[in-house]
Order: C-alpha cells, then structure tokens, then sequence
C-alpha cells in the first residue's frame, strides 16, 4: 500500500488580537490507499480544523497553516495557488459535512448542483452531465432518480440530504473523502444506512475516507485505523481492533469508559472529571494531564512524544508507555 | 388493556398510591391550517394515544426518532401544551383539565423540567443566582436567610463553585450549564422531573458526568425521572423501564431488561441492531436490520399498523387494523399483531 495522503507536524494556528490559538498543533496523519481512517475526538479537539485544513477551506486572516506539510499524493498542498487547490477541491479530495439540511444550496435543483460540479471539474457538457448526474443518484441508492434531478432540497428528508451530498462528492471519483460527522444529525436507523452506503462505494471505487467523529461506535463499525485527538495533538493511532481491545493512552480509556453500552448494566459511568481546556490555557507539559487519574510530575511540566510502541504497530502520546520503549 | 384500567375521568382523585404519574390515551394533534381563512385542513397527531404509568422513584425512559413525538409527550405531559384528549394523573389528581391558576397552585412547583440545550434554556441576561431564585420567587418559597442557603445547597449538589454564583450562564461551558438547569429544576423540591434529551447536546465525557449527577440526586431525594432520549444506550443506562415511540405511538413499553435482551417489536428490534456499538477483538458483527425508507409523516400517518409501511414482518392485516397496545408478558406491553 502507499500513503495517499499524509500530514507531518501540521500546525493550524488562529490569530487573535492578543492570543495565538494552536487549534491543530503538530498533527501527523498517514492516509493509505482505499483505507478508512477515523478521527476521534471531542469538541474542540481541533478534529475538524485538521480536516478543513487538508481542504485548505481555513478562513484567512484568523487561520494560518503556520508549520507542517500535507503530502496528498506527493504534492504539497500547503504551497498549492488558490487556482490550483480548486483544480483538486471537489475532484480529487471533496468532503460531506454534518449539517445535510444547510450544506445543499435551498434554491438550486439537486440535479444543478451535481451537473455543475460535474462540467467544472470533468468537462462535461450539460446533457452528458445530466445522464451522470442522474447516474450519480441511482448509485446512492434513490430508486425515482430522474425525477429527483428537479427537486429542490427541502422536499428532502435528512437521511436523503445526505445521500445527495454523498453522490455530489462522489461524482467525480475522488480518491480522498473526507467526511465531517456525516451522521451525526441523523436518526440510527438512517444513520445506518449511510454508514453501508459509504462502506459500499468506498470499496467499489477504492475510495479512501477521512471520516471525522466523536460516536466511537460509528468508528468500530467503518474504520480500518483510528486517531485520537486531544486538544490540538493526536494522543493515540491505533488499528481499530486493536483499540477497541486494549485502549493505551488515559484519555482514550476515559473516553471509552464514557459511553454506556447497548449490551451491560453498570451502576456508574466512569467519566472524565473537568472539561477540555481552551486553546488560550492549553497546560504545561501533557494536554490531558490535568484531568488525567495517572498523572505524576514529570507529566506537568514535559510534554510526552507520539512514540511508537508493541513494535511500531500503534502509536501513543503518554509517558506511562513511552518509558518502556525507550529503554528497549 | 389488562392492568391499565380505565378512569372515569369525571373522578379527580384516585387511590392508587404507588404511581406517582398515570397517563391514560393522551392524545396532542396540532391543526393545520391553509388557505386566506386559515381554516382547518387536517392535523398533525404528534401524540396519538399514550398509555402508561410512572411509580414513584423509578426513571422510565422514552426513545424514538426524531419526529416520533417523545418531545411533544414531554410537554403535553406537564402542560406546556394543551392536550387534545385524554388524562393525566399525577399523583391521584387529574391534571389534564385543571385550570391554569389550579395547576400553579398545586401542582407546577412538584414537576420540573430539563431541556436539551443548554444554550438556549437559560436566560443570557440573568445571573446564576437570580435564574436559581426566580422559581422561589415565583412559588413564594422560603424566606430571607432561607433562600441563600437553599442556593449553597443547591450548588453543592450539582458540583458547583459557591464563588460562581453572580456570574452569567455565557461564562460556563455546556456541561456546567446543564447543571445550572438541574439545579433550576431542584429549587422547588419537586417529585418528577421531565428530562428531555438533557444529556443529547453534551461530549461523551461530560455526558457522563452528568448521568452520573442525576443518578446520584435520584438516590438522595427520591426523585421519579421521566427521560426522553434519542440514544438508545444512554436510556438503557439509566432507566427502569423504557417505552419505544414511533409515529406518536408507544410501540413496546417493558422493565430495560426485556426491551434490550429480548425486544419483540420489529421496530424495535430494528432500532437496537442500527446502533453502532463499539466491538471487541473476536466478537461475532451483530446482526443487523436496516429498515427502508423514512418516517411517514404524522400529518398522514399510514392507515393501520403505523409502522407496516417500513415493517419487515409485515401481513395484509397489518395495513388495515390497528394493533392493539396489550400486555404480552408480565410488564411487557406491545402493539402488534404478531402477539
């Protein structure tokens, strides 16, 4: 497999009149071929800025990429023109977002806004256009698609929202798609059968997908490999299974141990106590060691490196298994 | 309908002491209106016959759907909306067709509520502490010195920093707001409180802790949740029993054990294999249903059964005959023909 796309030491930093917020500090992120990699983290992790940072969609001035590469098939995108970015936007990179009933434009046909992405970036005319746009539809999974083509957005419901955005950024074969929260605003049973939609097509077309969430079940269901961000940094890369089975980092137990499951009864959730610190207050040494139950000294005042442990296979940002490492 | 009898509704008190909340087919239909003289063409059955009954102390969770009318149920339930028919007991009175200075009177101060957004539920031009005192001053409840130590107890059963007290709700994040509307609800001592989708807006961590807080404050002061959720795991995590809506019908309604272990609606059972649930190294993938289409819409629900249209087990009965809601097994209520 080759990396299709990979992100070294990338730094998305907001600049505001005082402060210099590090939303996305230092991420490194390798993307193969045809692969599904999920990025998990709370709010304000800076999960999505890392995603609207590949797409170079960062509003500028406050945002700045200020540091770090984004290696998309060997191609920096960092030192793209905006002429050139928009060449790859939508064609080979293109991205569904969260909110279906806001991200399709309520006064173009459905049918317009898949042709125009279609004539832009493959340079089809109108009528040839139509045909795939038409194509494009059946694809998602909507049996009346030609008369679908007329609609406009709001005679949709969400779960069908967003099988419309699935087909626009599917339309020109992207090689990457990145999907923020894609069924975070949908019901379960819809938000299972996007979930196979995007699993089906990633597989038929080699596709792979960035897909970016804080539902850690959605992420055992689709993804091959998982990130895990805390305040601006990855804590832990892990293949899923290996996850799910063994979580390393502190953070990523607190997280699991949050969520209550479907299948046993526990008394108490155990949680994470505080809340996720400000960009502008981001502590000394380790993120996540203020709320952290192991943390000791050398936590407070260092700030661990994303080291590679059980033979290279994962990787975890916490000095309780970096040691071991280090001295093997 | 074996164990829910019928009231005679004209009767306002009932003896039967262990139910805290007894709600009998209560139906809410919103009108709707068309053309210049906005005459009625039709309504919307958000709730279209409820039938269930609270005990004093337990949490019974509602899940469904966006659309499915669970929220409505909320409101109906504590009279923010009129309900179009049936009534609603709450302990031993009839509280569906008081008048709104009775209710006030007598029972508003007993039933609170949690709303889902923390953002939008609390007032931005208020302080902590004048939010806290509103509902005292409004119920006439303790005096002076009172007051402020009804406050420090407050805080200190939601977990909050007494020093707080004169700040705005902008200054606090989602999970401490949430617990500023905890605590709102907890001024007037109440019996039963409402929660609907308290916990839906939250991060996991903090959803949580949050739980966690009201598990505790349940255990201290006795107090019965009605919770209304979307996430099926959070409900089976903190309910005693737990009623599935779809379409403004409670579909099952059994102790959380028999809902989860063996559901026996289709819908149901559809509903629990589409939540993604993280899975360990070597466990068999769960079976799972996906159910085709959407949501019919409540303004023309499908005749019937509600759900035919998307049922997989579904018969030609189902699409001409309603499904009666009957007990099946012991506490365990469906409406469906297969049983």
């Amino acid at each position: 497999m080759t990396a299709l796309l990979e992100l070294k030491n990338l730094k998305t930093h907001f600049m505001k009149k005082k402060a210099n917020i590090p939303a996305v500090d230092g991420v490194d992120l390798t993307i193969q071929k045809g692969e599904t990699v999920a990025l998990v983290g709370e709010s304000g992790s800076g999960k999505s800025i890392t995603s609207l940072s590949i797409m170079r969609l960062i509003p500028s001035p406050p945002g700045k990429i200020v540091d770090g590469q984004i290696l998309f098939n060997g191609q920096d995108l960092v030192t793209l023109t905006d002429d050139q970015m928009c060449k790859i936007r939508g064609n080979d990179i293109s991205m569904i977002f969260q909110e279906p009933m806001t991200s399709l434009n309520p006064v173009l046909t459905i049918g317009e806004q898949i042709i125009e992405v279609l004539m832009y970036h493959q340079k089809l005319n109108k009528s040839q256009a139509r045909t795939k746009a038409v194509e494009m539809l059946e694809l998602v999974g909507f049996s009346r698609a030609k008369a679908l083509v007329d609609e406009y957005p709001h005679r949709l419901s969400g779960g069908m929202r967003q099988r419309v955005m699935i087909a626009i950024a599917m339309s020109c074969n992207p090689k990457l798609l990145i999907a923020d929260e894609p069924t975070t605003a949908l019901d379960v049973t819809i938000q299972a059968q996007i979930l196979d939609l995007m699993k089906d097509l990633s597989k038929k077309y080699d596709t792979s997908i960035l897909l970016i969430t804080h539902d850690l079940g959605v992420v055992s269901e689709v993804a091959d490999k998982v990130v895990v961000m805390y305040c601006g940094q990855v804590v832990e890369e892990a293949m899923v299974e290996d996850l799910f089975d063994e979580p390393l980092h502190p953070y990523t137990i607190g997280l699991m141990g949050s969520i209550p499951s479907l299948d046993d009864d526990l008394d108490r959730l155990q949680s994470i106590e505080g809340n996720v610190p400000p960009p502008e207050h981001f502590p000394q040494g380790c993120r996540f060691a203020p709320r952290c139950p192991h943390a000791f000294d050398k936590c407070r005042s260092a700030l661990p490196a994303l080291m590679d442990v059980e033979g290279g296979s994962r990787k975890v940002r916490c000095f309780l298994h970096g040691d071991k490492e280090a001295t093997s | 309908m074996s164990t829910l009898t019928k009231k005679d509704s004209n009767s306002s008190i009932i003896t039967d002491s262990d139910y805290i909340l007894e709600v009998n087919d209560l139906k809410k239909h919103f009108p709707v209106k068309a053309g210049i003289l906005q005459r009625n063409v039709g309504s919307v059955k958000a709730v279209d016959g409820l039938s269930f009954k609270v005990k004093k102390g337990e949490t019974i969770g509602i899940v469904g759907e966006s659309g499915c009318g669970k929220s409505t149920a909320g409101r109906t339930l504590i009279r923010l909306y009129e309900p179009t028919a049936g009534d609603i007991f709450f302990k031993g009175r009839n509280i569906s067709k008081m008048s709104e200075s009775e209710l006030r009177r007598t029972v508003r101060k007993d039933i609170q509520m949690v709303f889902q957004d923390p953002y939008a539920s609390l007032n931005p031009r208020k302080t902590l502490k004048s939010i806290l005192l509103e509902p005292m001053k409004t119920h006439n409840m303790y005096k002076g010195k009172e007051r402020e130590d009804k406050l420090d107890e407050l805080l200190d059963r939601v977990g909050f920093n007494p020093l707080f007290i004169n700040r705005y709700p902008h200054e606090f994040s989602g999970g401490q707001r949430q617990r500023i509307g905890i605590a709102r609800a907890l001024t007037l001592n109440p019996d039963l409180i409402i929660a609907d989708e308290a916990v839906s807006a939250l991060d996991v961590s903090i959803q949580a802790q949050i739980i966690n807080l009201m598990k505790d404050l349940q255990e201290e002061m006795g107090l019965t949740y009605v919770f209304i959720s979307h996430d099926l795991s959070v409900v089976r995590h903190i309910s005693d029993r737990v009623g599935v809506m779809y379409l403004g019908k409670i579909m099952e309604f059994a102790p959380k054990k028999d809902i989860y272990e063996e559901p026996l609606h289709p819908y149901t059972q559809a509903l629990l294999s589409a939540v993604p649930t993280p899975r360990k190294k070597g466990a068999a993938p769960r079976e799972r249903i996906i159910l085709k289409g959407d949501l019919p819409s409540p303004a023309n629900p499908p005749a019937g059964c509600v759900f035919h249209t998307r049922c997989p087990a579904a018969t030609a009965m189902c699409s001409e005959k309603v499904p009666e809601f009957r007990e099946v097994k012991k506490d365990h209520f469906v409406a469906c023909h297969l049983y």
